[in-house]
């Protein structure tokens, strides 16, 4: 029963007795929609391109955001997304493997491989949770100027460098600080919030241990040091001017000059302390979501064909081609995010 | 899905069954280009944390460097791992040829638009 189209002519492989393309009718639909879906993400992806490119303000610097790791305090650059998309590719492999010993009809080694792929679904799927979380809590925080003021600090390699800030300009605090501050914000007018803030990766903490147990004044609080340019990147007479830390009289310089409405911890729909631009925000909200939410389904779809596989479902229709279509889909979901991988954290 | 027995009697089709080698040689490919994957994703972060982003043409470089390198990785996961390479070139072009179109035009007018607004805030703000 196996195809005999090789031996017809073009008229009649195209005339409609014939699939032209050689792949299944639902195969082909699953092609178009993932061109159709690729559209979507490539269009979301050039948007997020173009506010970038429009922006005057500087754009947040992906290593400098994302670089943190649960349960370890330091700075790891970039190192937990590398992670996750490693956990994506791998969890593609599995796929692909299990696509493959579908078409030689192995049914154990498709319910092995798929239920792989499904576990590697649930922990990117984590990761991203965490992720998110981490971004929504933030680590620091930050307030604006309320006036002009020219400040020494001193950079990472340990150069000292003067700084001229203008009225409206970003200072971040130290995350332990920052954290210990929101605390005793949130304490003065209502001790549960407070509560329920309770974030493992800070807890072990003294400073925020003492501000949640004895809801410290935030008004007595004073930074020891603050930063600037903590999450941009300036370039200027050929230095690279990041993470400038300010100690002692200037950081008090700054800290008298606080803007107290401007504070913002960590990000949500309306602000974040990682840009001045909000769209920085909302476009890692809407894209990572609208990505996550792709592995979600997929995950789903997984785990209902992997009941299927095991309850001898494709051995009944006598061929595993639905474990290819929603390897077509699992893959596409990998493809997505190497893109996003590259235009959110990389580029 | 009455047509399907008309299909073409290729590697993928419904009604082929793979041989226990044809397997072998399958996984053999796929175990390559997985460990392609990971080493470019190991090199993109590398260079990603190594290169500071300050707007020098070194660091444009490296930028257009992590879009080959992602194009690279894009091409292995499109053409091995979703086996487009294996189908037939009618359905190969049909996929490819009317996306690459559409998106290549969206860049255009994306980045001609993101620049004259650049130029806009810049001398405006």
């Amino acid at each position: 029963m196996a195809g005999h189209t090789q031996n017809l002519t073009k008229d009649e492989l195209w005339g409609g007795n014939a699939s032209p393309f050689g792949v299944s009718y639902g195969k082909m639909m699953m092609w178009y929609f993932l061109v159709s879906d690729a559209l979507t993400f490539g269009g979301l992806l050039t948007a997020y391109g173009v506010i970038r490119h429009g922006s005057s303000d500087p754009w947040p610097v992906g290593e400098q955001v994302f670089e943190a790791l649960p349960a370890l305090h330091g700075s790891y650059p970039l190192m937990y997304v590398a992670l996750m998309t490693f956990i994506l590719i791998i969890s593609s492999v599995t796929m692909v493997l299990a696509v493959e010993a579908g078409h030689r009809r192995d049914k154990a080694g498709v319910i092995k491989w798929l239920g792989y792929t499904i576990i590697g679904g649930f922990f990117f799927l984590g990761s991203q949770a965490w992720e998110w979380s981490h971004f929504i809590h933030g680590s620091g925080g930050g307030f604006q100027l309320n006036k002009s003021l020219t400040v020494n600090g001193e950079m990472e390699n340990g150069e000292k460098i003067t700084m001229t800030l203008n009225a409206g300009s970003w200072v971040h605090m130290e995350s332990d600080f920052g954290h210990a501050y929101e605390h005793a914000l949130e304490g003065g007018h209502d001790a549960a919030p407070a509560a329920e803030h309770g974030h493992d990766a800070h807890a072990e903490h003294g400073a925020s241990h003492e501000a949640e147990a004895a809801h410290v004044d935030a008004a007595s609080m004073h930074p020891e040091a603050l930063i600037l340019n903590k999450y941009v990147l300036e370039h200027k007479n050929d230095k690279d001017i990041r993470k400038v830390k300010v100690t002692g009289e200037d950081c008090k310089k700054l800290w008298d000059a606080k803007a107290n409405e401007t504070f913002v911890f960590g990000a949500n729909m309306h602000k974040n302390e990682y840009a001045v631009q909000q769209q920085y925000a909302n476009f890692f909200f809407f894209v990572t979501g609208f990505h996550g939410f792709h592995v979600f389904s997929g995950v789903v779809i997984n785990i209902i064909v992997w009941l299927m596989a095991l309850g001898g479902e494709f051995d009944r229709r006598g061929h595993y081609e639905t474990i290819e279509k929603i390897g077509l889909y699992w893959h596409f979901v990998d493809l997505v995010w190497v893109f996003v991988f590259t235009f959110f954290y990389l580029v | 899905m009455e047509r399907d027995d008309l299909i073409v009697n290729d590697s993928y089709a419904i009604n082929n069954t793979h041989s226990d080698e044809e397997g072998k040689k399958i996984r053999k490919k796929l175990y390559n280009v997985t460990v392609l994957l990971t080493v470019i994703t190991i090199i993109e972060v590398f260079m990603g944390v190594a290169f500071k982003r300050n707007g020098t043409f070194a660091w444009e470089s490296i930028k257009l460097g992590f879009i080959i390198l992602t194009l690279v990785k894009a091409a292995y996961i499109v053409l091995i791992f979703m086996h487009l390479g294996d189908e037939k070139k009618s359905l190969k072009y049909v996929i490819l040829l009317p996306y690459a179109l559409f998106i290549l035009y969206l860049i255009f007018i994306g980045l001609y638009e993101g620049v004259s607004v650049q130029e806009l805030n810049s001398t405006w703000r």
